[in-house]
């Protein structure tokens, strides 16, 4: 290697994985449009809500949280997808999950500011968000899910950066033909990354380190989050098992999420070579773990409930069962279990479909879920809940603003996969140099592992 | 130290609702319209619930019996707790107090509280022409405070203050006197206008006062004693 000139792994994929990065057709701006849309719609009637203030929404008393609070916990929770694929599988030394890293993070580090958006639409005083800063009480488990969320979204920008930045000096070298900006964009984002096996060490070593952190922090989120909920003494909410019980939840509505963008970007990218069916075979093996630890956590949550028989909680567990939730309660055990377990373990094999069908069903019942945890108990109020019984629509805005911040989502993952490439290309090279860079030889924390083959 | 407490006696209670009128235009309630009443909107500081009767012999409707509900002021309040910027806060004499001005809008507080003694401002309060005027021109107000009866805005979290303004201006009143405040000097609107006089109000550190005395009674007992909140309005039982 000459001085001034810069390295990068060859992987016989670059090709491929760079074509979509290079084209942005018709059928992407009209996508992007319609997305900004209805993006716009939301921001719209979300404007209409600030004026007019929250009576807009089919919240009411004791409905105090609807379908905002599902939605943040919901997006926190599609966001553990990144973090579990990239930080936790890293560190286990799962390195299948390498061309499916950056698909996976890119869904934390979009999903994580909806998530605070949620917050922000379902506070009555959007505009006193100082407030916390200036006011805070460490005591409220409110301003723990801030701590926590704020950090994870800031580690996440920082781990997800590191691991882009050999592939934006790829882009940088590579893309000569892109507009200016563009070109400059990747000049200034690629930070001068030369490629040099010192750098690629050090990035490996970092990336380790930042995998423990990251690990800690995707378990700490999840759980704060619950704590919400938990830390009241309300019926339905009020258990230890909340916390890991969404902890699991949200490993797994993420893991489902990124067999059904894997699949999206494999088709309209064309990436199958790049992505191989086996990515959706280890996925589909996670997925029947933790389809069953759902049943677990479920079980061991309803029958402490059933079986203790304390009045204020089976009011709110026959709400549950055979109540005015109980459509959704039992859709969702389908949706989440019944059907995906079927399918995960009898029709999934290499099939992309069937796990897309599952992986979307799991999605749809999580948030189903979501709703089932936080609702149900807010219709029955712990004192006179005869009496004070909650009733709760929806109205039009909070699906409107629920679409819109799906879609900005959505957005915001459509546009960066055509302007940074969605397959980490340095972490998935096969051809090493071994003599020159011999750069797969990572430093972990522990025992140095074992060269491959 | 004072310690407000309210005792209310169940067995004098005649379910008039005339506590819960008299909160309202004291405090400048706002009003709402039926289908958001119907919509469980209405805000009422001061709620009065028919009691459901267990077990057997469910008493007929004529013989109903009613609970009268203004905020427990617990010792220990679960809403104080969970509260992320400090907007509501227990004061040194044990009055659960709301800062207009800093609540964010968040309604931890409101899922928090187990007796759904906290209202939220859906709207921006609105009043029909003719109540405009006569509205409670009492204000507990700084620089950065709004409490009390003042003028809510939109989105903030509302609930029974024990009428802190009445107690600033015995106390204030007291003071241009020149001459000590006495607990008894001062009590919320709706023990004032309590039509049986079923309502006692007063300090419940002072072991001479009403409220300590009735806290005695073997008929005294207080709303989920089970959830450890302390609360300090106390109930007496009927017969």
């Amino acid at each position: 290697m000459r001085a001034g000139q810069t390295y990068h792994p060859e992987n016989q994929h670059e090709e491929l994985i760079l074509a979509p990065v290079r084209a942005i057709s018709s059928r992407d701006r009209t996508l992007w449009g319609a997305l900004v849309g209805i993006l716009f719609i939301g921001v719209i009637v979300y404007i209409r809500q600030f004026i007019l203030g929250l009576g807009v929404t089919g919240m009411n008393r004791p409905i105090y949280w609807g379908v905002y609070i599902t939605n943040f916990v919901f997006f926190i929770g599609l966001a553990h997808s990144g973090t579990f694929i990239s930080a936790i599988l890293r560190l286990a030394g799962a390195d299948w999950r390498a061309p499916l890293t950056r698909a996976a993070e890119a869904i934390t580090l979009f999903s994580l500011p909806f998530g605070v958006a949620s917050i922000l639409v379902d506070m009555g005083r959007p505009d006193r968000l100082l407030n916390i800063i200036l006011y805070g009480r460490f005591q409220s488990p409110l301003l723990w899910d801030f701590t926590a969320v704020s950090l994870y979204l800031f580690s996440s920008v920082v781990f997800f950066y590191l691991s882009l930045l050999p592939d934006i000096a790829l882009c940088r070298d590579r893309l000569t033909h892109v507009p200016t900006w563009q070109q400059r964009m990747y000049q200034i984002l690629a930070l001068g990354w030369k490629g040099t096996p010192t750098q690629y060490h050090r990035l490996e070593k970092t990336l380790d380190g930042m995998a423990i952190f990251m690990s800690l922090v995707v378990v700490t989120v999840h759980t704060v989050v619950s704590w919400v909920f938990g830390m009241t003494i309300q019926p339905g909410w009020h258990t230890a098992l909340i916390g890991p019980f969404f902890l699991l939840g949200a490993i797994f509505s993420g893991t489902a999420a990124v067999v059904i963008v894997l699949a999206i970007l494999r088709k309209t990218y064309k990436l199958a070579e790049a992505l191989p069916i086996s990515l959706f075979n280890s996925l589909r093996k996670l997925l029947i773990v933790f389809t069953l630890s759902w049943l677990y956590m479920m079980v061991a949550e309803h029958l402490t409930i059933f079986y203790g028989n304390l009045p204020d909680e089976m009011e709110v567990f026959w709400q549950r069962v055979t109540g005015d939730f109980a459509w959704i309660f039992w859709l969702m055990i389908f949706l989440v279990f019944i059907i995906p377990l079927y399918i995960f373990i009898f029709k999934g094999k290499d099939s992309i479909k069937w796990m897309v069908a599952a992986s979307i069903m799991v999605n749809v019942g999580m948030w189903l879920e979501r709703y089932i945890v936080i609702l149900p108990t807010e219709t029955r109020p712990r004192l006179l809940y005869e009496l004070v019984q909650g009733k709760y629509t929806p109205t039009l805005t909070e699906w409107a603003i629920t679409l819109s911040l799906f879609a900005g989502l959505t957005l915001l993952y459509a546009v960066f996969t055509r302007f940074f490439p969605i397959v980490p290309l340095w972490e998935t090279v096969e051809k090493l140099e071994p003599e020159k860079f011999n750069l797969r030889q990572r430093p972990t924390f522990g025992r140095k592992r074992k060269e491959r083959k | 130290m004072t310690k407000w407490s309210m005792v209310i006696d169940l067995d004098k209670c005649v379910a008039c609702q005339g506590c819960s009128i008299a909160c309202r235009f004291e405090n400048n309630t706002p009003i709402v319209v039926p289908s958001e009443a119907a919509l469980g909107r209405s805000i009422l500081w001061n709620e009065v619930f028919p009691l459901r009767s267990e077990g057997e012999g469910a008493i007929a409707s004529d013989q109903a019996k009613f609970l009268t509900r203004p905020c427990m002021h617990c010792e220990d309040p679960p809403c104080v707790k969970v509260c992320p910027v400090g907007a509501t806060y227990k004061d040194e004499e044990g009055i659960v107090r709301q800062n207009y001005t800093r609540c964010i809008g968040c309604r931890l507080c409101t899922v928090a509280c187990p007796y759904g003694v906290r209202y939220f401002n859906w709207y921006e309060p609105d009043w029909a022409d003719s109540i405009e005027r006569p509205l409670n021109p009492d204000r507990l107000e700084g620089p950065r405070d709004l409490e009390g009866p003042s003028v809510r805005p939109q989105g903030v979290v509302e609930k029974c203050t024990f009428c802190i303004h009445r107690l600033h201006k015995a106390r204030e009143r007291a003071k241009a006197e020149g001459r000590d405040f006495r607990s008894d000097e001062y009590v919320p609107a709706c023990v004032q206008t309590c039509t049986g006089k079923a309502r006692f109000f007063g300090d419940l550190d002072d072991p001479e006062s009403t409220v300590s005395q009735l806290a005695q009674s073997r008929r005294a007992f207080r709303l989920l004693e089970d959830a450890g909140t302390h609360p300090k309005v106390i109930y007496l039982h009927e017969g």
